[in-house]
């Protein structure tokens, strides 16, 4: 667990609370008597996904619903499947050969993996942010304005450009050097180009698979602040490592674990879904316990 | 290394009398690297010293001829007047249509096999296999291929065409790996960043594999021409005729080309022709090295640290 993001003041910290007496054999998220939370419409609805690569289950059982202007997070230990689920949902498993997803992923409504959708014509909708930062070689603007021209949008590429920084909170650092390469950017504002270029298609949702996980605690803090902000537009699923930023950041957390099936290959499946709030101070499921007060994981 | 080794005590397993042990065993294996290094060096030197002596060789016999005379005159069976004028023209005709032959087929095989080929098929593997042995086989093959298939075959004579066409192949399966390599080299990173934007994959091949591949593409395409340009035993066995005064016009014209010239002013008896092909070989060297050093360049400008 990275400790430098604990060492952090940040203005949302969520105190991960040990605790001592309570049944732990609950799974059910929900008690009876709760109040019936008011949540914005699901945009995703996961129904029984399973990821196999060439014959080995890497995630199996997965359900969960993601809501509109929401973060969802999805946190567990190395292995759990994390970023085998987030690549669900923009159909990214696709370019792996030999992998093979079961179930339904239904966006509005929509079953991503039915027949006749274009995986392409999913990845304009559904964005993403990768773990390390990947401008590619060529200047800050031609990063921005790829997404743009290959969807064919038309229009004033320049404004694009702009806007898509602006939100992206790195306007002002790169205005004036709209033409430098981007790979002379830092680490920090390499991510946020990223982000920025995710943002220039006009995406409905974007996936972020550990965006911060190569990042300096500074660096990491501006995007979690952008997170915050970009919320109010777009939903965002976020795959982190770190339970302090899924704490600071999302409002609803998946817990996965990995769970060893014969011998040595392990399965990831959902432990715990529920609000953010709610799995770190009193979790229902004994093992999301032991990992949000890293006795596990 | 274990701590022993290095004679430190107590941290590694030496055994009774470990001092002794330990400084032998240091002073032979000092001893035996610097053997090694000798050795090396002595290789280097086998090149660069041989290397260095064919170019005194060459440049003591043909730098008294080389003149704008010798580059602007044609052949001729009097020394005094021959030149290499339809020879040069030949071999530079050769090199644009053979870079414009294999370039694009080249990328197009090695974009295929690198981005759209599925590996577990056993026929994409077949053709892989079967390139890198092209790559390997004698161009004196490739000279028959182009006889009995360009020149007999499809008819088309001892003309510029059979000869790009018979060197095409010979260097395509050079410019094929090569490709392959400088494709190979763009990180998956920047393919899943261009996929995750909704380009299609042609799209992310088109404006981000591709670019950031040329530098390579082009290295590997100019080392690839460059040998094409020595080679002499291929468009000797298709029969280039060796005593050419014009330049040709046309893809069906009659050429020769440096190599060649050089080949036929070696084999006369007159002491003055093998002065002329000493001089003629100072000129191939050059186009060699300036194509050689364009090459370097290329690469060093253009090259990335991912």
């Amino acid at each position: 667990m990275p400790t430098e993001q604990m060492a952090e003041p940040r203005p949302r910290p969520v105190p991960v609370m040990p605790r001592t007496e309570r049944p732990t054999t609950h799974v059910e998220t929900r008690r009876p008597g709760d109040a019936p939370l008011e949540r914005a419409e699901p945009i995703f609805e996961v129904r029984d996904v399973a990821v196999t690569y060439d014959d080995s289950p890497a995630v199996r059982n997965i359900s969960l619903d993601v809501h509109r202007n929401h973060i969802t997070a999805l946190i567990g230990p190395s292995g759990c499947g994390k970023s085998t689920l987030i690549r669900c949902f923009n159909r990214m498993n696709d370019l792996i050969s030999g992998a093979t997803v079961e179930g339904s992923i239904l966006y509005h409504g929509q079953d991503l993996y039915g027949p006749g959708v274009d995986p392409v014509e999913v990845r304009k909708l559904i964005g993403m942010v990768f773990q390390k930062p990947n401008p590619f070689p060529k200047s800050i603007y031609d990063n921005i304005a790829f997404g743009p021209r290959v969807i064919g949008m038309n229009g004033d590429m320049d404004g694009i450009v702009e806007r898509a920084l602006r939100r992206a909170a790195l306007w002002e650092e790169v205005k004036d050097r709209l033409k430098e390469n981007a790979y002379r950017l830092s680490g920090g504002q390499q991510q946020r180009l990223c982000i920025a270029r995710c943002l220039a298609v006009e995406p409905d949702v974007i996936l972020m698979d550990e965006p911060c996980s190569a990042l300096d605690p500074i660096a990491t803090s501006r995007i979690e602040d952008l997170m915050l902000e970009l919320k109010t537009r777009y939903s965002i699923v976020i795959v982190t490592h770190n339970m302090q930023q899924a704490a600071r950041v999302s409002d609803m957390t998946a817990v996965l674990m990995p769970e060893v099936r014969d011998g040595d290959t392990t399965v990831g499946h959902i432990v715990e879904y529920a609000e953010t709030n709610k799995i770190f101070t009193n979790p229902d499921n004994q093992r999301t316990e032991e990992y949000i007060t890293g006795r596990v994981g | 290394m274990s701590a022993g080794r290095l004679g430190l005590p107590g941290l590694g397993h030496a055994p009774e009398g470990g001092g002794r042990y330990v400084g032998g065993a240091s002073r032979r294996d000092r001893a035996k690297g610097l053997a090694f290094q000798a050795v090396l060096l002595f290789s280097v030197v086998i090149g660069f010293v041989t290397l260095i002596a064919l170019l005194v060789d060459v440049a003591n016999d043909g730098l008294g001829k080389l003149s704008w005379d010798f580059i602007s005159s044609f052949p001729s069976s009097l020394p005094s007047r021959a030149g290499i004028q339809s020879p040069l023209v030949g071999t530079i005709m050769l090199m644009v249509l053979v870079a414009l032959f294999t370039v694009p087929i080249g990328v197009g095989a090695a974009l295929y096999l690198e981005e759209y080929a599925d590996k577990n098929r056993w026929y994409n593997r077949a053709i892989e296999i079967n390139i890198q042995n092209l790559a390997a086989v004698p161009s004196i093959v490739y000279g028959i291929l182009g006889l009995a298939f360009l020149v007999r075959g499809l008819e088309l004579g001892r003309v510029l065409l059979a000869g790009a066409l018979t060197l095409t192949l010979l260097v395509l399966p050079i410019v094929i790996i090569a490709s392959r390599e400088a494709i190979r080299a763009v990180p998956a990173s920047i393919r899943e960043g261009a996929l995750a934007l909704g380009a299609t994959r042609w799209q992310m091949i088109r404006r981000q594999v591709l670019p950031a591949a040329i530098p390579g593409i082009a290295t590997g395409s100019i080392l690839a021409l460059s040998r094409a340009i020595g080679e002499t035993a291929p468009l000797i066995m298709i029969g280039a005729i060796v005593f050419v005064p014009f330049n040709p016009t046309s893809l069906d014209s009659a050429f020769t080309a440096l190599p060649i010239q050089i080949f036929n002013w070696t084999t006369r008896p007159q002491e003055d022709f093998k002065l002329l092909a000493a001089a003629a070989i100072i000129v191939l060297l050059a186009l060699l090295l300036t194509m050689n050093a364009f090459a370097i360049w290329l690469r060093n400008r253009y090259q990335r640290r991912w």
